[in-house]
């Protein structure tokens, strides 16, 4: 027969927990990682062949020292700068001075050294928002749903006609 | 007497707390799932900017910080005030950027390595100088993927 055990006493597992509990409370950072993803373009040492570009389809944007935005020469707000984007890029009334089609289409951006970094992600940001909207209006248009949820074959085949192309020069030396 | 007994009769029961142990459990282990421990302690200030076009860093492992801002008060007498990087614990430069890279690329699985994304989280105030500096020694290293660490903002400017 065998002997009898007494139950082990359980009341102090609440405690050990709670101090668990505890710590991993403190230790959380509940930060969801999120941000603007970018691919740089590869290091070469020679210079990059100057290509002949169109001046018609080159959007340029420059943020100087001063975190001022100017846009093909001319002075702008940023909260402008994305339904100016978008028409030049869709160019809908097929003018002589903007993009011939969204394929030819490239954004050239280009900062100084002692322009602040909020002033460039926004302008970044504002940039990558137009094409997005370009992106999702299409894929309203093509297929009747959201880009996010289309298949990863036709998001390629969309992004294939209007690419996303953003060439940033180096960045003159004003104001570092 | 029978007044005392009468009172006895209606003592409300005491609550069981057999299944307190569980609840608690049940918040531990939420907890857990959701802690990333602090990696490192950081000896700048980093306030990153706001951004609407956010995408989301998924696989946290693949992920390796650079951090870019003005140091912190008690670090001004020695390093001055001008931005620094920092990287794991410690003030770096530029240069020692690749090292860190590599380190980094160890420590994830051979075939997953080319999706390693280096994020940079850089104060808002910092000029991009040093940015550029940073970005073109990651182009030199081959370290292409890379994410500017923002915070979700609403629609409008």
């Amino acid at each position: 027969m065998p002997k009898e055990r007494p139950e082990i006493n359980a009341s102090s597992m609440a405690d050990i927990a709670f101090l668990l509990l505890i710590f991993f409370l403190v230790t959380t950072t509940i930060d969801v990682d999120k941000g603007i993803t970018v691919k740089l373009p590869p290091w070469s040492d020679e210079p990059p062949e100057t290509q002949k570009l169109k001046t018609r389809n080159v959007y340029s944007v420059l943020v100087n020292a001063n975190d001022e935005l100017l846009v093909r020469g001319e002075p702008m707000m940023v909260r402008d700068l994305k339904e100016n984007a978008k028409v030049f890029i869709i160019n809908p009334q097929r003018l002589e001075n903007m993009s011939e089609s969204p394929k030819n289409a490239i954004i050239s951006l280009k900062n100084d050294r002692g322009t602040s970094y909020g002033s460039y992600l926004a302008v970044y940001n504002e940039l990558k928002a137009a094409y997005n909207e370009i992106w999702d209006e299409k894929a309203q248009e093509l297929h009747g749903s959201t880009y996010e949820d289309l298949p990863f074959d036709k998001k390629k085949e969309l992004r294939g006609n209007i690419p996303l192309v953003i060439s940033e020069a180096e960045p003159t030396d004003f104001g570092d | 007497m029978s007044k005392f007994r009468k009172k006895r009769g209606k003592t409300v029961p005491a609550i069981s707390t057999a299944s307190l142990p569980d609840i608690i459990f049940i918040l531990l282990f939420f907890f857990m799932v959701v802690t990333v421990l602090k990696n490192s302690d950081l000896k700048i200030d980093v306030v990153v900017p706001d951004a609407t076009e956010l995408q989301k860093l998924e696989k946290k492992s693949l992920v390796s910080y650079l951090y870019i801002g003005t140091p912190k008060e008690r670090y001004r007498d020695k390093f001055g005030s001008a931005p620094r990087l920092q990287l794991n614990d410690a003030f770096a430069t530029v240069d020692d950027i690749p090292l860190f890279l590599e380190k980094e690329k160890l420590k994830i699985q051979e075939q997953l390595q080319p999706l390693m994304t280096a994020s940079l989280r850089v104060d808002k105030e910092v000029t991009m100088g040093i940015v550029q500096d940073v970005k073109t020694k990651l182009r030199k290293t081959g370290q292409l993927k890379v994410n500017y660490s923002a915070k979700p903002r609403s629609k409008d400017l």
